[in-house]
């Protein structure tokens, strides 16, 4: 790795470390609810250290908690999940290099990660991205060993109102996100229609729909992109 | 033990998830008028995600404390709050919309 792509990783580090604040005491929070959810402590962190995707975990967790069934936890992980597939091909083109590295490169990938190597025109920066990713995993995983081990200290999460945290997280990523006026119709578009199927089908569904909306990108080709 | 189950499942269909795009066209380049959906699909799936994480309950669609912490992070974020201001703005309006509920 040369010297500017060192600095490119670093870029990416630094970019996103208040979001790996924000992101380890959800890990917390996760080490807590996670107990509750019967998960032992172990569990909680090998979850964390081999999904690596919050949302996920939490859905999952919350079914067990509310005495869901194991099939119903898993179906509501990898509904929530499966808006990887086009994130991950997104990144694509991006990650070069043998399959077993693209691989393993594409596994840090998580929401915020992705968002702040986004460098416009359908463009992601691969040093930003691991930089980034690896940060948010290192934070994910403390993060959820610290709940597990001193999660009784903190009581009930949602009374601090951490439930409340992530969408306001997501807004402030989204907020360097909007570039032009498609870019924000296509923001509104996604959020009608991911409200819009909420009540009709099962959670996770209503998100990976929304990506639907970005088939208005194929009569908007990014300026100064590449044929 | 149910729980390792979930745990290895959950694992490793997120792993391939991820992995999917990346092994099956890694380092070649997308078609051009794909980088025109490539390039909305951020804003796009964040903002589905916010309407998800902050009004959906399971199937329902519900106005609770979070939609005040939505709210007070809208207003964090138009003043150009730093992010960890606005997350804890946003925890902070929720709690307190709890406490005081």
């Amino acid at each position: 790795m040369s010297r500017t792509e060192q600095l490119r990783v670093r870029d990416g580090a630094r970019l996103i470390a208040p979001f790996a604040v924000a992101v380890a005491a959800f890990g917390v929070t996760f080490g807590v609810l996670a107990r509750d959810a019967g998960l032992g402590g172990v569990q909680a962190v090998v979850f964390s250290a081999t999904t690596f995707a919050g949302s996920a975990q939490f859905a999952a967790t919350s079914v067990l908690s509310a005495g869901g069934t194991l099939a119903a936890a898993i179906a509501a992980a990898v509904l929530l999940n499966s808006r990887y597939v086009p994130i991950g091909l997104s990144v694509a083109p991006s990650l070069r290099g043998p399959a077993w590295q693209r691989g393993l490169r594409a596994q840090l990938v998580v929401d915020e990660s992705w968002a702040v190597s986004n460098v416009g025109g359908g463009r992601y920066d691969p040093r930003l991205l691991f930089g980034a990713g690896l940060t948010l995993y290192c934070a994910w995983v403390a993060g959820t060993t610290a709940g597990v081990l001193a999660g009784s200290l903190l009581g009930d999460p949602q009374r601090l109102g951490l439930d409340a945290a992530f969408p306001a997280l997501f807004l402030a990523l989204l907020a360097g996100q909007v570039r032009g006026r498609v870019g924000a119709l296509a923001a509104v578009g996604g959020a009608v229609v991911a409200a819009a199927l909420v009540t009709f089908v099962p959670p996770g569904v209503p998100v990976v729909a929304a990506a639907a909306v970005c088939l208005v990108g194929l009569r908007h080709p990014p300026r100064g992109a590449r044929p | 033990m149910q729980a390792w189950v979930l745990i290895a499942v959950v694992g490793a269909c997120t792993i391939v998830l991820k992995g999917l795009g990346p092994l099956a066209i890694g380092g070649r380049e997308l078609p051009r008028p794909l980088l025109g959906v490539v390039a909305l699909l951020a804003p796009t799936l964040l903002a589905a995600l916010i309407v998800t994480q902050a009004f959906a309950d399971g199937r329902h669609l519900v106005l609770d404390a979070r939609a005040a912490g939505l709210g007070a992070a809208l207003v964090a974020v138009a003043l150009r709050a730093p992010v960890l201001v606005v997350v804890a703005v946003a925890a902070g309006a929720a709690a307190l919309t709890r406490a005081l509920a």
